[in-house]
C-alpha cells in the first residue's frame, strides 16, 4: 500500500495455526478486510487473512472468534504510549 | 508492514492472559481449542477469561466445567478447575463457594446440563441466591452426544430425537430457563444475550463481566444465558448458524435483562469466621467438667444391678423422656446404660415404647426382650408387653385396674391411674414422672440423689422440676402403700 | 462429664467437627435424619457450613465441591437417599476426592419402610455407582462406635482420598449410650491437590475424566493399588469367645449387639459359640474369617437383610467351613430366641458329627 502518512486506525495479526476458517471475522468485520486465505493451514483450514490495510481497531473480529489467540487486533499507538511500544517489541502473539 | 510501522501500533484486543499459553492438558492441536469451527463457546470462553483479566480475579477464580461439549474447560481456563457431573455443576458451585467465600465461582453450563437434567439443581442455587455467576449457554440441543432435543429446541426443529421435529405435544414448548429463574425471589442479575451478530456479542460481553463483577461485590446470584450457535449438528456454516441465532432464535427467546438488582442489592453477609480448635469441645458440649466429678451423688452402687426395662405407651404420655431420665440417671450412677426407643410410623403419633437397660457390665443388646420391669401408659401397650415381663418382674400400669386376662401370678403389678393422680398434683403430662417414681421404688436401682440430678440437668423449667420431684415422690409413696396392702392381704 | 449419654446420630455429628469437619451438605430421612438437624446445630456454630439441600442428588454433589475446596465433609442418609446419592460417591472416588457419608439404613426395597434393615449392603459395599470403584465402610454397632468410627473415616477418607461410609442401622442411630469425646479437635488443613481459589492452588484440577483408554486404566489400576493398600492395613474386625468357638456367630451392627447377648447365654449353657463381628466391611476381614476357620466347625451369618453379608463371607471361607443362614427383612429384627434355637442346632449337629467322626 502506498504510505500516504496516514496510518490505519488499527490494524491485525492473525495466527494461521490456530485459524479454523469459521469465517466469523469475515462476517463481523465491519470495513471488510479480512478474507478467508485459500491456502489451507497445519490443520487443514482455509485461514483468515487480514488485506493488509484498512482496520479501524475495533476488535469486534475478535470478539466474534471463537479462539483464544487466532487473532490479535493493535491500534495505532497514540504519542508517547512507552508501554504499548514495550508490549510490542516483546513480541506478544505470533 | 515494516517493525518500525508496527512500532507505532498498541494492543487492543489479545489472547487473555486468564488462558494457558498451551493446552498441555488437551492431547493433540496443543493451541487450539477442541470446539467445532465457528462455535459458541469459544467465543463465551474468551468473554469470560476477558473479564477475569479485567476484574483481576484469576487467582481467586474457580471454574466449575459441565458436562456436555464445555466437559473440557478446564483445558483452557488458568484457573481453579473442577469438573462436575451432569447438571450439577450449581451444587457444586454452591459447596465450593461457601466452603471458600473468598473465591469466585463461576457455573459454566450448556442447555442440556442446565436445563434438563440440571434442572433442580440451577433452580435451588438461584433459590438460595448462591453468590455465584452462572454462564448458561444455549444452542438448543444436546450436541456433544450428537444432535438430541434439549428443553430449549425450538418447535419444528429437528433432532436426532425428534426426526420429524419437535412437536409440543409430544416433547412440550421450548423452555425459558432466564423468565423462569427471573421469577423468583433472590437472584441479582438474570440476561438473555446472543451471538447472533456484532451486536449481540459486545451485550454479551458486557453482561458477562457484570455476572462476575456482581460475585465479586458479594452480590449473590448472576445468570447470564447466551444463545449461541453450533454450526456441526444445525448442520449449518458458521456464518449461517450466526444468523439463525439471530433471525430465528431470538424470536423463541427475546433478549435483554430479565432482572437486574444489581443497583439496590446488598452484599451478602460473609460467613462467621473460623472458631479456634480449643473451644470446639466447650461448643459441641462434650467438654470435661474438672473437679465436678467430685460433686456426683452419693450414690452407693448395688454390687449387681442388671435392670431391663420397657416402656411403652401413647405419644405425648413421656415414654421417651421415663426412659431418659432413667438412662441419664444410671449414666450418674456410673453404670452402663442404653436407651432404644421405637421409632417408626408411631414417632408421629399412637405409640410410642423404648428400652432401657442399666447395667455394671457392659451392655451387649439394647434389645430389652424380658424386662425386669414394664412401664405401660394405656392398655394396648399393656397387652402388647405384658407376656414378655420376666418372672417375678414387675408391671406398673396405668388405670385402675388390671384388665382381665392380665392374671399371671407370677408377676408384681401396681395399676393406678397415674396420669389423674398427677393432674391432682398439677398437670397430668407429670404421669410419667409418678410412673418412675414408683419404678425406682420396686427396683431400687438408683438413690434419689443420682434421679434429682439426672433431672435437674434435664429439665429446665424450675416450675416443672418442683412437679416432677413432687410427682416422683408420689409414685414412691404409692409403691410403697401398695406394698403394705400385700403385706395385709397377705 | 466425661461421658454422655447420647443418641447414636448426634455423636456423628460431634465426632465430625471434633474430626475437623466443617461442611454438611443433606436431605432429611427417616431414620438418618437426627444427623442432619444436629448438624445444622453445630456446624454453623464453629464456623463451618450447613445446607439442606434440595435433594439427595444436590447433596452429593455439594461434597463434591466442598471435598474440592479442601473441606472435611459429610453427608447423612439412608436407603432410598443413598441410591439417589451414588452418582455423586462414583464421582468422588473418581475424582480422588475424600468425604463421609453415614448411612444409617432401613427396610426396602422402594420406599420399603423406615424401621431397621441391613439391605444397603450391597449398594455401599460393592459401590452402588458406576465403574470400578470401592468405598471404605465402616459398621459401627454402639453409640461410642458412631463417635470413634466417624473419626476414623474422616481420617481414612483423606489417607486414600476416597468416600467413606459409616453403615449403621436406624437401631443404633436412634439410641443412646454413653460415649467418651475426644478432647482435643482436628483444625481445618488445605490438601495440597485442593481447588481453593488462591494463587497456590490455582494450577489445581478436580476431575475423574480419563478420555485416553490408556490413562483411564493407570488411573482404575491406581485405584485398585489403593484399595489394596486398604485391604492390608485398615481392615478391622471385633472377636469375641473365638478362642476355642466351634461355633461362630457373624453379623454387624444392631445384630451384633444380639449376637453378644446370644453368645453369653449360649455360652452359660456350655456351648462354644463366639462372634466374629466385621467392623471393616470393606475392605471385609477375611483374614480374621480365615484364621477362625482352623478351628470353627460351622458360621451362622445372622444380617437384616436377605443374604448380603452372607455373599462376602462365603467369599472369605471360600468353601472351607459350611455357612449356616439366618435372616429376618422388612424392619423384623432377628429375636435372642430364634438366634439361641439356631445356634443350639447348630451347635447339636457339630457334636453330632463330631460323634459320628471319632466312630
Amino acid at each position: 500500500m502506498a504510505d500516504t502518512g496516514k496510518r490505519d486506525r488499527g490494524s491485525l495479526r492473525i495466527d494461521t495455526d490456530e485459524c479454523k476458517g469459521c469465517g466469523l471475522c469475515v462476517e463481523a468485520c465491519p470495513p471488510k478486510v479480512i478474507h478467508l486465505s485459500d491456502e489451507l493451514n497445519h490443520y487443514g483450514y482455509p485461514t483468515a487473512t487480514y488485506v493488509g490495510a484498512g482496520c479501524t481497531g475495533c476488535g469486534i473480529c475478535f470478539l466474534a472468534c471463537p479462539e483464544p489467540g487466532a487473532i490479535t487486533v493493535l491500534r495505532l499507538a497514540h504519542a508517547g504510549s512507552s508501554a504499548a511500544k514495550a508490549e510490542m517489541s516483546e513480541g506478544v502473539g505470533r | 508492514m515494516s517493525d518500525e510501522v508496527e512500532m507505532q501500533y498498541e494492543l487492543a484486543q489479545s489472547r487473555s492472559k486468564t488462558f494457558y499459553a498451551n493446552f498441555d492438558r488437551k492431547d493433540e492441536l496443543q493451541h487450539q481449542t477442541h470446539y467445532c469451527p465457528g462455535c459458541g463457546h469459544g467465543i463465551i470462553h474468551k468473554m469470560v477469561a476477558r473479564a477475569i483479566d479485567e476484574l483481576g480475579i484469576q487467582n481467586r477464580t474457580i471454574l466449575i466445567s459441565p458436562v456436555g461439549c464445555s466437559v473440557f474447560a478446564y483445558y483452557y481456563f488458568d484457573v481453579g478447575n473442577v469438573q462436575a457431573a451432569h447438571g450439577r455443576a450449581p451444587a457444586v458451585g454452591t459447596a465450593v463457594k461457601r466452603s471458600r467465600p473468598g473465591s469466585i465461582v463461576v457455573s459454566y453450563q450448556g442447555d442440556g446440563d442446565l436445563s434438563a437434567i440440571g434442572s433442580a439443581e440451577i433452580l435451588h442455587a438461584a433459590n438460595r441466591g448462591e453468590n455465584i455467576s452462572v454462564i448458561f449457554v444455549n444452542n438448543a440441543i444436546y450436541s456433544m452426544t450428537g444432535g438430541q432435543v434439549a428443553p430449549t429446541t425450538l418447535l419444528g426443529q429437528w433432532s436426532t430425537t425428534t426426526p420429524g421435529g419437535r412437536k409440543a405435544e409430544n416433547e412440550g414448548y421450548p423452555l425459558h430457563v432466564s423468565e423462569l429463574l427471573g421469577a423468583l425471589e433472590a437472584p441479582v442479575y438474570i440476561e438473555r444475550a446472543g451471538l447472533g451478530d456484532n451486536k449481540q456479542i459486545a451485550q454479551a460481553y458486557r453482561a458477562v463481566r457484570k455476572a462476575l463483577e456482581n460475585q465479586v461485590r458479594g452480590l449473590g446470584f448472576s445468570l447470564v444465558e447466551i444463545l449461541s450457535p453450533c454450526p456441526t449438528i444445525w448442520k449449518m456454516s458458521a456464518v449461517d448458524a450466526q444468523h439463525w441465532v439471530r433471525d430465528v432464535m431470538e424470536k423463541t427467546f427475546p433478549l435483554g435483562v430479565i432482572r437486574d438488582r444489581t443497583k439496590e442489592a446488598q452484599p451478602r453477609k460473609m460467613p462467621e469466621a473460623a472458631v479456634s480448635t480449643s473451644e470446639i469441645p466447650q461448643l459441641l458440649g462434650i467438654e470435661h467438667e474438672g473437679p465436678a466429678e467430685s460433686h456426683a451423688a452419693p450414690f452407693v452402687r448395688p454390687k449387681t444391678t442388671n435392670l431391663q426395662v420397657r416402656v411403652a405407651g401413647f405419644g405425648g404420655q413421656g415414654v421417651l423422656l421415663l426412659g431418659e431420665v432413667l438412662a441419664e440417671a444410671g449414666l450418674d450412677a456410673g453404670l452402663e446404660v442404653s436407651w432404644l426407643p421405637s421409632y417408626g410410623p408411631e414417632m408421629r403419633s399412637g405409640t410410642s415404647n423404648c428400652h432401657v437397660r442399666l447395667s455394671d457390665e457392659a451392655i451387649d443388646s439394647p434389645l430389652v426382650v424380658r424386662p425386669d420391669v414394664l412401664v405401660a401408659m394405656n392398655e394396648p401397650s399393656l397387652h402388647k408387653f405384658y407376656e414378655s415381663v420376666r418372672p417375678g418382674g414387675w408391671v406398673l400400669y396405668n388405670g385402675d385396674a388390671m384388665p382381665e386376662g392380665c392374671d399371671r401370678s407370677d408377676l408384681q403389678v401396681l395399676a393406678r391411674p397415674f396420669m389423674q393422680i398427677a393432674n391432682q398434683l398439677g398437670d397430668r403430662r407429670a404421669g410419667n414422672m409418678v410412673m418412675l417414681g414408683a419404678l425406682l421404688e420396686c427396683t431400687g436401682a438408683l438413690s434419689q440423689e443420682t434421679i434429682d440430678k439426672a433431672l435437674g440437668r434435664m429439665v429446665k423449667n424450675a416450675k416443672w422440676l418442683e412437679l416432677d420431684k413432687r410427682a416422683l415422690a408420689q409414685g414412691r409413696e404409692l409403691l410403697r402403700e401398695s406394698l403394705k396392702e400385700v403385706c395385709h392381704e397377705g | 462429664m466425661s461421658r454422655q449419654l447420647i443418641k447414636g446420630n448426634e455423636a456423628i455429628v460431634k465426632a465430625a467437627v471434633l474430626a475437623g469437619c466443617r461442611g454438611f451438605y443433606g436431605y432429611p430421612i427417616t431414620p438418618a435424619s437426627e444427623i442432619t438437624e444436629a448438624a445444622a446445630a453445630y456446624l454453623p456454630r464453629v464456623g463451618g457450613t450447613f445446607l439442606q439441600a434440595e435433594s439427595e442428588v444436590a447433596a452429593i454433589n455439594m461434597l463434591y465441591g466442598a471435598a474440592s475446596a479442601g473441606v472435611r465433609v459429610m453427608t447423612a442418609s439412608s436407603g432410598p437417599g443413598i441410591s439417589l446419592m451414588q452418582e455423586g460417591i462414583s464421582y468422588m472416588a473418581g475424582a480422588e476426592l475424600p468425604c463421609v457419608v453415614a448411612d444409617i439404613t432401613r427396610a426396602g426395597p422402594g420406599l420399603g419402610n423406615i424401621t431397621s434393615e441391613q439391605s444397603d449392603y450391597h449398594q455401599v459395599v460393592k459401590g452402588g455407582g458406576h465403574g470400578n470403584y470401592r468405598t471404605l465402610v465402616l459398621a459401627p454397632h454402639s453409640v461410642q462406635e458412631m463417635a470413634d468410627l466417624t473419626a476414623l473415616a474422616f481420617e481414612l477418607a483423606d489417607r486414600y482420598r476416597n468416600p467413606v461410609v459409616l453403615m449403621t442401622d436406624g437401631f443404633i442411630g436412634q439410641m443412646m449410650e454413653p460415649v467418651e469425646f475426644p478432647q482435643a479437635a482436628v483444625g481445618p488443613r488445605l490438601p495440597k491437590w485442593a481447588v481453593a481459589g488462591t494463587e497456590e492452588t490455582r494450577g489445581n484440577l478436580i476431575s475423574s475424566i480419563y478420555l485416553n483408554s490408556d490413562e483411564l486404566e493407570a488411573h482404575v489400576r491406581q485405584l485398585e493399588a489403593k484399595y489394596e493398600i486398604a485391604r492390608q492395613r485398615e481392615t478391622r474386625a471385633e472377636e469375641l469367645y473365638m478362642e476355642d468357638a466351634d461355633v461362630v456367630l457373624v453379623g454387624y451392627g444392631i445384630v451384633a449387639r444380639i449376637l453378644k447377648a446370644v453368645a453369653a447365654e449360649a455360652r452359660a449353657e456350655g456351648l462354644r459359640v463366639g462372634v466374629l463381628r466385621p467392623i471393616t466391611l470393606f475392605p471385609f476381614p477375611t483374614l480374621h474369617f480365615k484364621k477362625a476357620a482352623k478351628r470353627a466347625k460351622v458360621f451362622i451369618v445372622v444380617e437384616m437383610s436377605n443374604g448380603q453379608l452372607l455373599e462376602d463371607v462365603r467369599l472369605a471361607l471360600n468353601g472351607a467351613r459350611p455357612v449356616e443362614f439366618l435372616s429376618r427383612v422388612g424392619g423384623n429384627v432377628p429375636s435372642h430366641e430364634e438366634v439361641l434355637a439356631f445356634v443350639q442346632a447348630q451347635a447339636r449337629c457339630c457334636a453330632e458329627s463330631e460323634q459320628v467322626a471319632h466312630v
